[in-house]
């Protein structure tokens, strides 16, 4: 009984597999249909399942894949030819099968009620009838002769897949060994099992990468006494180990790195079922089928990217007659595209059809109440086109079958929020629209900030940290007071809640002369979180903890340190749950810092060759503008910017510095926006972007300047952004 | 205890029982439960856990929740400077450590019968001891390990008191 268990289970994973590939090939069929090599491997696959089937009793399985061979057998043979009816009903059997296999995989039968045979079949046999010869059921041959020119499967992607044509099944053989039995004559190999490579169990994946990390620390604890030894033999084999391990960690991390083409595979039938279902014409191109990915993010990834090609068929492409009129092919072309960028997989669909129109996307926002008309009014185009991944929004004329239910985008969003990544869109109204995703490349891993707490180091991930602040003596007295029992930090001009860890955690404040706050964002919610230590920066691998201490809201899970010890990972919006912080729209207008810290500066050029900076968040764009469009409003320099006024103040000037003399053609802009106004900072040019921990110093602190800092290696002052736009509010 | 018969039935494919110490009492957890047995491992504290949870320990790469099994049978807590012990047991798909005084060994129990818990143990016990074995010169009180490692009905101190919780929205100027 337990092989017969083992051997359904074989026959479901391989089968699942084939049906992928048939998928696909059909839908390549319906285009070269008279591709014999492609009708064989098809033919083989539903072969290789009726054989099975049969051996394994599965009745119902085996008379759907036996009509559905016969007419293979009969578009192989030329006696019939491929057309939208023979697609139509050979990949309705394909979905029946599967069904049936789920139900096979659910309790072993394959006698799901739900799931109707009778109708597929007689469709099935409808289509033989009707067209061809009447196949008589008895001479139906599961024997085709042996074709010779049979290169299976001409997927660029799956190189193997060509190699074993002589080899008659070696690799493979293990697994499904009576269907091998079943098919003797066939003479050829059984496609889609891919015979350079094993099936591994992906539980036995992940023990491997946890023995390997405990490896590597292990390694780490030996280099650190072979350091410390005398005995060269033992320096040697250590350093052996190191590179040793170091690979090992390196080719199993690799291990659980999945191509894209699982996903792509998918996408040809998922896009021939919409374009049918909505009468449009596309044109689907796929790059970067290699791109590989962790597979649990892989996992995660197909749904919204499968609503994402929904979306781009929906209200993207546009029907024929819409297109034609507009001067464009009358087929609409979707591009997919992964690639890996910076450390991130990206994945890009891009459509070439009505793209989005902002204007449309405000209206309907203010007639559904998303947003007011003022705020409308005041949002660019980019802002409205982010509209759309509101909860409850959806702008498609009529509610179709496909989509434009209104629940979405914003689920999209929060999917891949989920994994790490985030998704952005680029639309051209009557050209088309591209979105882009980015996720991690593992789930597994990132950067955090390690900080201590009563002999205890926990671990707060980079993606909630705002910047650091550490206030001493006469600092801490004057910045930091207690409002009914609370208390808050003054930061800039605004109130910070802090909360204590040491507090949180064990119920007690700890007494201390200093305080490092680390700001924290989580959410909506902004606070200072205090903590005795703060170590450094690293990256840590996410372990999940145990049942036990799930209930926990303050933990988001744990990781490993250097030294092998447990570290609990900090949850930021847990702790602010915790202790009951309510969310307040703290919108940062944050000038440069404090003491330690590390934050996005733009590095830039004034007065002839003096270096400045400034936060990075103060900048809301980046503009060059040719010097005849200055003009005069008074006083200021003015430029007509966005349907509006945009006043200039020149850098050089407001923090004490001569401005670099002479005229230039062009002027470079940086655009600071604060509480809805504008204003246009004229510097020299952007030298730079730099994220780095920096220590300001007290010297050429003076008017609109907090203080200079070694940035890259230079002096450079750190801008005092409300000091320099203040004077300007007050005139205007 | 009702569960005698069901237990008899759990107990008889191995017949072996992994034992050890907690304050003078004489446990044990079935062979196939136990995953393995360790000597005292360095702990990370958990603050704000239940209070059985003791430390979480790294267990080859994987992270394993140590509970200990005095606070979690209602026994007073392990003198100072004593290091326990840890029986690595395999409980609805999770690992989880049992904290324990002393390990002892792997006995045979084919052919003991199981009793049930004497009445007159306190309830934090009867919660995590399915049965009874007398042995010769010995009673071994054979622990559900499903039960030990659940910490929801564990004796409980309650949970640090947190100060009032501070409010944010005395941000002046409101919002901009």
């Amino acid at each position: 009984m337990n092989d017969d268990a083992e051997i359904i289970q074989e026959f479901l994973v391989e089968s699942h597999e084939n049906l992928d590939h048939l998928d696909r090939d059909l839908v390549e069929l319906e285009r070269s249909p008279g591709s014999r090599e492609l009708l064989s491997s098809v033919f083989r696959t539903i072969h290789t399942i009726k054989g099975t089937s049969g051996f394994l009793a599965f009745h119902r399985l085996e008379s759907l894949t036996h009509v559905g061979e016969n007419l293979l057998s009969q578009l192989r043979d030329g006696k019939m030819t491929m057309d939208v009816e023979v697609t139509h009903v050979l990949l309705s059997m394909v979905d029946t099968v599967r069904a049936l296999l789920e139900g096979v995989e659910r309790n072993g039968l394959d006698t799901d009620p739900t799931v109707d045979v009778d109708v597929v079949v007689a469709a099935l046999q409808r289509v033989l009838d009707g067209e061809a010869a009447p196949a008589p059921v008895a001479e139906l041959t599961p024997e085709p002769e042996p074709v010779v020119e049979l290169t299976p499967e001409p997927e660029p992607e799956v190189v193997e897949d060509r190699l074993p044509l002589v080899a008659a099944e070696p690799a493979a053989a293990p697994a499904p060994a009576p269907a091998v039995a079943e098919e003797p004559a066939d003479g050829t190999e059984k496609r889609g099992v891919v015979d350079s490579s094993v099936r591994v169990d992906i539980e036995l994946l992940d023990s491997l990468v946890q023995l390997v990390g405990e490896l590597v620390l292990t390694r780490n604890q030996i280099l650190q006494r072979a350091e410390a030894s005398d005995d060269i033999e033992l320096v040697r084999a250590a350093q052996r180990l190191n590179l040793v391990a170091s690979e090992l960690q390196e080719d199993v991390m690799r291990t659980r790195m999945q191509p894209m083409a699982q996903v792509w595979s998918k996408m040809p039938r998922i896009v021939r079922d919409l374009a049918h279902q909505l009468g449009r014409e596309v044109e689907l191109e796929m790059e970067g089928h290699d791109t590989e990915l962790d597979r649990s993010l892989l996992e995660a990834l197909k749904g919204p990217l499968a609503h994402l090609v929904r979306n781009a068929l929906d209200h993207g492409l546009e029907p024929r007659d819409v297109r034609v009129a507009a001067g464009k092919s009358p087929a609409g072309r979707l591009h997919l595209r992964a690639y890996h960028e910076s450390g991130q997989v990206v994945v890009e669909i891009d459509d070439d059809g009505a793209g989005i129109d902002p204007v449309k996307i405000g209206e309907a926002a203010v007639s559904r109440g998303v947003i007011t008309r003022e705020a409308f009014a005041r949002m660019e185009p980019r802002e409205v086109l982010d509209l759309i991944f509101r909860a409850g929004f959806s702008t498609a004329a009529a509610v179709t079958n496909v989509s434009g239910r209104g629940v979405g985008m914003d689920v999209v969003r929060t999917n891949i929020e989920r994994i790490g990544g985030s998704v952005d869109i680029l639309s051209t109204v009557g050209a088309g629209t591209t979105c882009r995703v980015r996720i991690p490349l593992t789930l597994a891993i990132i950067p955090a900030l390690v900080v201590a707490e009563g002999g205890e180091r926990y671990a707060i991930p980079q993606a909630n940290l705002v910047e650091l602040v550490r206030l001493e003596g006469q600092d801490l007295r004057d910045s930091v007071e207690t409002l009914a029992g609370a208390p808050v930090l003054r930061l800039r001009g605004r109130l910070l809640p802090l909360v204590s860890l040491g507090e949180t955690l064990t119920g007690q404040r700890p007494e201390t002369d200093a305080l490092t706050v680390v700001v924290v964002q989580a959410d909506d919610i902004r606070f200072g979180l205090c903590v005795a230590e703060v170590h450094d920066t690293q990256e840590i691998v996410v372990k999940p903890i145990g049942r036990q201490l799930k209930a926990l809201p303050v933990y988001a899970g744990a990781t490993i340190m250097g030294d092998g010890q447990v570290a609990l990972i900090l949850d930021v919006g847990g702790i602010a749950r915790v202790r009951a912080l309510t969310p307040t729209e703290f919108t940062d207008t944050s000038t440069v810092s404090a003491d330690v810290g590390s934050q996005a500066l733009l590095v830039l050029e004034v007065a002839n060759g003096r270096r400045a900076a400034l936060p990075l968040t103060a900048v809301s764009r980046l503009e060059e503008f040719d010097s005849s469009r200055i003009e005069r409003s008074g006083s200021s320099e003015v430029v007509q910017y966005r349907d509006g006024i945009l006043r200039l103040l020149r850098l050089a000037p407001a923090i004490g510095l001569q401005d670099t003399p002479g005229e230039r053609e062009q002027i470079s802009v940086v655009v600071h926006e604060e509480n809805g106004r504008r204003v246009g900072i004229v510097i020299d040019r952007v030298l730079d972007v730099v994220d780095e921990a920096i220590v300001t110093t007290d010297v050429g602190r003076r008017a609109g300047v907090l203080g200079s800092a070694v940035v890259q290696d230079r002096v450079t002052d750190l801008v005092d952004l409300d000091a320099v736009v203040r004077p300007l509010e007050l005139i205007s | 205890m009702t569960a005698t018969s069901t237990t008899r039935a759990v107990m008889a494919p191995g017949q072996q029982c992994c034992t050890f110490w907690v304050d003078g009492l004489f446990l044990g957890v079935p062979v196939e439960q136990v995953q393995e047995v360790l000597r005292y491992q360095r702990m990370t504290a958990v603050p704000r856990a239940p209070q059985a949870v003791h430390g979480l320990i790294n267990l080859r790469g994987q992270i394993v929740t140590a509970l200990d099994l005095r606070c979690r049978l209602g026994l007073p807590p392990r003198p100072e400077g004593e290091l326990p012990a840890n029986v690595i047991v395999r409980s609805r798909g999770e690992v989880v450590s049992l904290l324990v005084d002393d390990i002892g060994d792997v006995i045979d129990i084919a052919g003991a019968e199981l009793q049930p818990t004497p009445a007159n143990l306190p309830g934090s016990i009867q919660d995590v001891v399915r049965g009874v074995m007398p042995l010769d010169g010995s009673i071994l009180l054979v622990v559900d390990a499903d039960r030990a490692v659940d910490v929801s009905t564990a004796p409980e101190t309650p949970a640090p008191a947190l100060s009032p919780a501070i409010a944010t929205n005395t941000t002046p100027g409101g919002t901009p």
